[in-house]
């Protein structure tokens, strides 16, 4: 649930330490609105694509994905796939097997995972109210340090690398979260009630915040290029907003789905096509710039938990059928 | 025209004359030729012969010093003929040996070749006519004939009927003419039997006889246009016509039956360029126009007879459907041709009559029949009836429909009255336009517009079908919860999760279903749609079908008894036909049990109307095809999944119920009378029924008393319930064991054989033709099968 973007104008400096956080609550599907058939006559279409391949073996529901560029110079990224026993895998992309699983949350689902870009050091947020920085050098696995958090909520932390040795991670929690020293981070962060709030992190004030969803807010992404972002939540609708000059968020438009529930939305790293993870079993696939629906993807067979981009295109999807599939979609040329 | 044999006939008589009328200025050439003639008839001196032949060549005009004008159309007129007849005459061997070289055949021939071409054509065909067969005579003639052909004089003799000529004998020698050079390749057949030459066949002599016209045409064109005006480049081709033919078809009563009758109505071989240029040209000029469409009674109107002819119920039935595609797309093109004064002037006479055959056509059981009524409808009335309310009919488009619609866009119509243009835009707009723009919802945001330009047509969209409502929780997991919220539930939603859960728990508790099932048959049968459920009519028709599977023997006898009871639509009495088929299906299929049962099966019901059969009668064809190949090639390729077949136990259930009543009218429904569509739909299902018997016990039976229904029915004018006879034909032959079709049932394939032979030869309808020729296939291969066991 990162959305790292620079502050315009005044901050084109090395240090971008922003983050961002946001907090959602799950609440059960309660409608189904009948939706009327479109149609459309226009010359026919692509049957949807397949994935490229498929990781079995999580052996229960895949919760977070994240990847990984090639730590050791290999060709390939690593994805890393956090599960609801608790237990981190790490997956090699050339041989597409297991390379390593991590167990540090006590059987407890793991929410989010993000590597961090200094190191060989990864951290991982679980349900059992910590989040853990491992050690992944040179084949270790060890757990090096861990946060206590507050809060029991599904909000995933965030966290913003900048300089050398030097991060920032805003955890979900009841009060204000630990800083450290950067020009003027801001954070995005979604809430229970629908909004989308941006925080001035130094100044630990609410510069912005706007009314977004009517459900609560289950994930983001911001293009901090175009200044332009995209949340999902509960309810059947994507919002697109925008952030202006004078650090003010404004909704731009809403994407009508057909069926509610949105886990989680990632674009991609081109700021081409983004993607989303639904709760009725499919990941949706938009033109970024113009929010055209490009492709519905028909695996799963079970809620999409999340969905990872790679820095060459790749799109991961983890699913509680206990599948992960990876999809190349139009590859970048 | 008389044989000639030489001089002496032309002598006699024309000497007589010229004794008589002592007229000095006709006589100058009149002496010239007696003298040549003399010359030539006594003279065996070669260079004297060839000097008086020279001569005579002044009066073609073509030397130094030709004859006077006068001199030379008196020649032409009265004398050359007769000095043509008097050269052929003197043909001989030895003649021609009087100079070397062959210098006195060219210089014989070159009379025929320079002189006025008419006559030399007449002359020539007259004498290879006359000559002795075979003889030097007629070989010589035949060859100059051919070279005649050769060096163009067809275009000299139809020039020279283009040029203005008086007297009273000129229509008869235009006759005689016209006769002679249309019946040439039949005259040369029959001269020369064998010896004839290729020149003169009729697939060579035609296409120069046209080139001839053609350039004829050309010349004639010219000479009217004087110099200066050349053609215009480009013409449309019904101008080109025009231009040929003028006002012809309005003056001759045999022009006016080829292009208004013969060319629409007695062939429908035309092109559909040809087609539209035919009736542009006709509509071109107000006077043809006339023809199109005029409102007096006593006129010949193409327009209104093509209306009947489409909407005749007697065509629809008898007439093949290329015929009638042919006829809908002559209406399109000419509905385009008029304008809209026109077409009001006799509004009601042309609703009427398409009204009429509206009707006939949605009435036919076949479904390209009725979509060409749809369409012809739908553009009919909208340029008939425009202010009407517009006339809109669902149908799959397709090439054809493109085609048509196509065909009737307006034309801007030359020389017609100026009321065609507005209507242009009237039938433009009645074009199909159904694409939606949004497929799923507002667009997010007009932002973007400060972005770089990505280009967005790089990222083409995949089809998203599969994106579909989620069907939520809300559905039965239990066959009875399904029962219960399909009947009494007043929550939609969950009513619909039924609808949709239900073919899934059928298949998985068969033996709650069991309990149930007739119930549950029941309660399906009479379902209706009660919300905008996507795929309604498939869903329902895939859980009776699973019900059918699982519980065959009570569900199927409940079917069938419904089948011919009060009070159901057709639509539901097919519907029942349909799951009996797909049932009994399924329940053959070898290696069904102990497999998954096939879910997201063919799911015909979908389709509208009748379009359903089709898919399953592929499948009966196609396994007929793969049939009759194992026949030829003995038993080799045996299929690899074995196992009972379990329909063999309800095969009964299934199929004699259904023959009981066919013939008893019910108060609301008539298999023999109107509802011969479900009539054609039960052939085919008796037929697929039966074909799926086979390896069964009860397939004699079976076979005995489908034959006996196929024999009451045979003569049926629906040409679907005809299809349907015959493959139910082929499936009895199919499936009954070769012995026991011998045994018990060899009177009955008798009988059946000389129809077959009759419908394979005579009926209209060519996939009735096709299937007939199938089922005689297969009767002999029974023979053959016969013969070696009889043979030792």
């Amino acid at each position: 649930m990162t959305g790292l973007f620079p502050t315009s104008g005044e901050n084109s400096g090395g240090g971008l330490d922003f983050i961002t956080w946001e907090q959602a609550w799950c609440s059960e599907v309660l409608e189904t609105p009948v939706r009327p058939q479109v149609t459309s006559m226009a010359a026919p279409r692509l049957p949807p694509p397949d994935p490229q391949f498929v990781l079995r073996g999580a052996q229960s529901a895949v919760h977070a994905l994240h990847f990984c560029e090639g730590a050791q110079g290999q060709g390939r990224p690593l994805l890393l796939s956090g599960s609801l026993r608790g237990l981190v895998h790490i997956w090699s992309l050339q041989t597409r097997r297991v390379v390593a699983t991590l167990d540090g949350h006590g059987g407890q689902c793991v929410t989010w995972l993000q590597t961090l870009p200094q190191g060989p050091q990864l951290l991982s947020q679980g349900r059992d109210l910590k989040l853990c920085v491992w050690d992944l050098a040179e084949g270790r696995n060890a757990v090096v340090d861990s946060v206590l958090l507050e809060s029991v909520g599904f909000c995933r932390a965030s966290v913003l690398a900048g300089g050398l040795q030097r991060w920032m991670l805003a955890v979900p929690g009841r009060g204000g979260d630990e800083a450290d020293t950067s020009p003027r981070p801001l954070l995005l962060a979604g809430y229970e009630d629908g909004s989308v709030a941006l925080w001035d992190v130094s100044s630990r004030k609410v510069c912005s915040r706007v009314a977004c969803h009517t459900e609560p807010v289950m994930g983001l992404d911001f293009d901090s290029q175009e200044a332009r972002g995209v949340s999902g939540s509960a309810e059947k609708a994507l919002a697109v907003w925008s952030l202006d000059e004078q650090q003010a968020l404004q909704v731009r438009g809403t994407h009508v789905l057909t069926n509610p529930g949105i886990a989680d939305v990632k674009i991609r790293p081109d700021r081409r096509i983004l993607a989303t993870a639904g709760w009725d079993h499919r990941v949706r696939v938009f033109h970024w710039r113009t929010m055209k629906p490009l492709a519905v993807l028909a695996f799963h067979s079970a809620t999409v938990h999340c969905v990872a981009f790679a820095a060459d295109g790749l799109l991961a999807t983890g699913s509680g059928d206990q599948r992960i599939s990876v999809w190349s979609l139009y590859p970048r040329t | 025209m008389l044989p000639v044999d030489g001089f002496g006939f032309w002598e006699g008589r024309e000497l007589g004359k010229v004794n008589h009328r002592m007229d000095p200025e006709v006589s100058a050439v009149r002496l010239t030729i007696l003298e040549a003639v003399h010359i030539l008839s006594s003279s065996e001196d070669g260079g004297r012969i060839f000097c008086t032949l020279e001569s005579l060549k002044r009066y073609f005009g073509e030397t130094e010093n030709p004859a006077l004008p006068e001199e030379q159309e008196e020649f032409a007129r009265i004398h050359f003929s007769t000095f043509l007849r008097f050269l052929v005459g003197k043909l001989s061997p030895d003649w021609l040996e009087l100079l070397p070289d062959g210098q006195m055949e060219e210089l014989w021939a070159s009379f025929f070749l320079e002189g006025p071409a008419d006559q030399a054509f007449l002359v020539l065909m007259e004498s290879i006519e006359g000559a002795a067969s075979p003889s030097f005579r007629l070989m010589k003639m035949v060859q100059l004939l051919a070279r005649f052909l050769s060096v163009g004089r067809m275009a000299a003799v139809m020039e020279g009927q283009c040029r203005q000529q008086a007297g009273p004998a000129f229509p008869l020698l235009q006759e005689t003419l016209l006769t002679k050079v249309v019946g040439l390749p039949d005259r040369l057949g029959n001269r020369l039997q064998r010896e004839n030459l290729a020149t003169f066949f009729p697939q060579n002599y035609f296409p120069l006889l046209g080139e001839e016209v053609l350039r004829v045409l050309q010349v004639v064109v010219d000479s009217l246009r004087g110099p200066g005006e050349s053609l215009r480049p480009r013409e449309t081709e019904p101008e080109v016509l025009s231009r040929l033919l003028g006002n012809l078809v309005t003056k001759n009563k045999k022009a006016q039956f080829v292009m208004t009758r013969k060319l629409l109505f007695l062939q429908y071989s035309c092109t559909m360029p040809m087609l539209q240029s035919l009736l542009g040209y006709l509509a071109m000029d107000s006077q043809r126009r006339s023809l199109l469409m005029q409102a007096g009674p006593t006129t010949h109107q193409v327009l209104k007879e093509l209306l009947e002819t489409w909407g005749s119920s007697s065509a629809i039935r008898h007439v093949p459907l290329v015929q009638q595609r042919y006829v809908s797309k002559a209406i399109l093109i000419c509905l385009a041709h008029l304008g809209e004064a026109e077409l009001q002037d006799s509004r009601d006479e042309l609703l009427a009559s398409l009204m009429e055959g509206v009707k006939s056509r949605l009435d036919s059981s076949l479904p390209p029949v009725r979509r060409l009524g749809m369409i012809v409808a739908e553009v009919a009335s909208a340029r008939i009836h425009p202010e009407g309310p517009p006339l809109k009919f669902q149908y799959e488009e397709d090439e054809l429909t493109r085609e048509m619609l196509a065909l009737a866009m307006p034309r801007p119509a030359a020389d017609g009255p100026s009321e065609a243009g507005p209507s242009f835009a009237l039938v433009s707009g009645e074009t199909p336009d159904r694409e939606t723009v949004d497929c799923s919802g507002p667009q997010a945001g007009p932002e973007g517009s400060d972005s770089e330009l990505d280009s967005d047509d790089e990222f083409v969209p995949y089809d998203m079908s599969v994106d579909r409502e989620r069907r939520s929780s809300k559905a039965p997991s239990y066959v009875r919860g399904c029962l219960e919220a399909l009947t009494g539930s007043e929550d939609w939603e969950r009513w619909e999760a039924a609808l949709w859960a239900l073919e899934g728990l059928i298949f998985r508790s068969p033996a709650a279903t069991q309990e149930v099932s007739v119930e549950l048959a029941k309660v399906l049968l009479h379902l209706e749609e009660k919300t905008a459920v996507a795929g309604f009519d498939g869903l329902r028709q895939r859980a009776l079908v699973a019900v059918t599977v699982t519980d065959p023997a009570p569900v199927a006898e409940y079917l069938t008894t419904q089948f011919y009871a009060l009070n159901y639509s057709l639509r539901q009495r097919m519907d029942i036909l349909d799951v009996l088929t797909l049932a009994a299906q399924e329940l053959s299929r070898p290696g069904r049990l102990g497999k998954a049962p096939q879910r997201g099966s063919p799911d015909p019901g979908s389709q509208p109307g009748g379009a359903v059969v089709p898919a399953w009668r592929a499948v009966v064809e196609e396994r007929i095809k793969r049939k009759t190949r194992r026949f030829s090639k003995g038993s080799a390729g045996q299929a690899p999944a074995v196992g009972p077949n379990e329909f063999n136990l309800v095969a009964g259930y299934f199929f004699f119920p259904l023959l009981q009543h066919f013939d008893r009218p019910l108060v609301t429904f008539d298999l023999l009378g109107d509802d011969q569509l479900v009539l054609g739909r039960l052939a085919h299902t008796l037929g697929a029924l039966m074909y799926l018997a086979v390896n069964t016990m009860v397939a004699m039976p079976m076979g005995k008393a489908l034959l006996e229904f196929v024999w009451a029915l045979r003569f049926h004018g629906d040409a679907y319930v005809r299809r349907g006879l015959l493959s139910a034909v082929s499936a009895v032959l199919l499936s009954v064991p070769t012995e026991q079709l011998l045994a018990d049932l060899l009177d009955e394939l008798l009988e059946a054989r000389s129809w077959l032979g009759d419908v394979a030869e005579k009926d209209p309808d060519e996939d009735c033709r096709l299937l007939a020729v199938k089922a005689l296939l297969l009767l002999e291969k029974l023979r053959d099968k016969l013969l070696p066991l009889s043979s030792p």
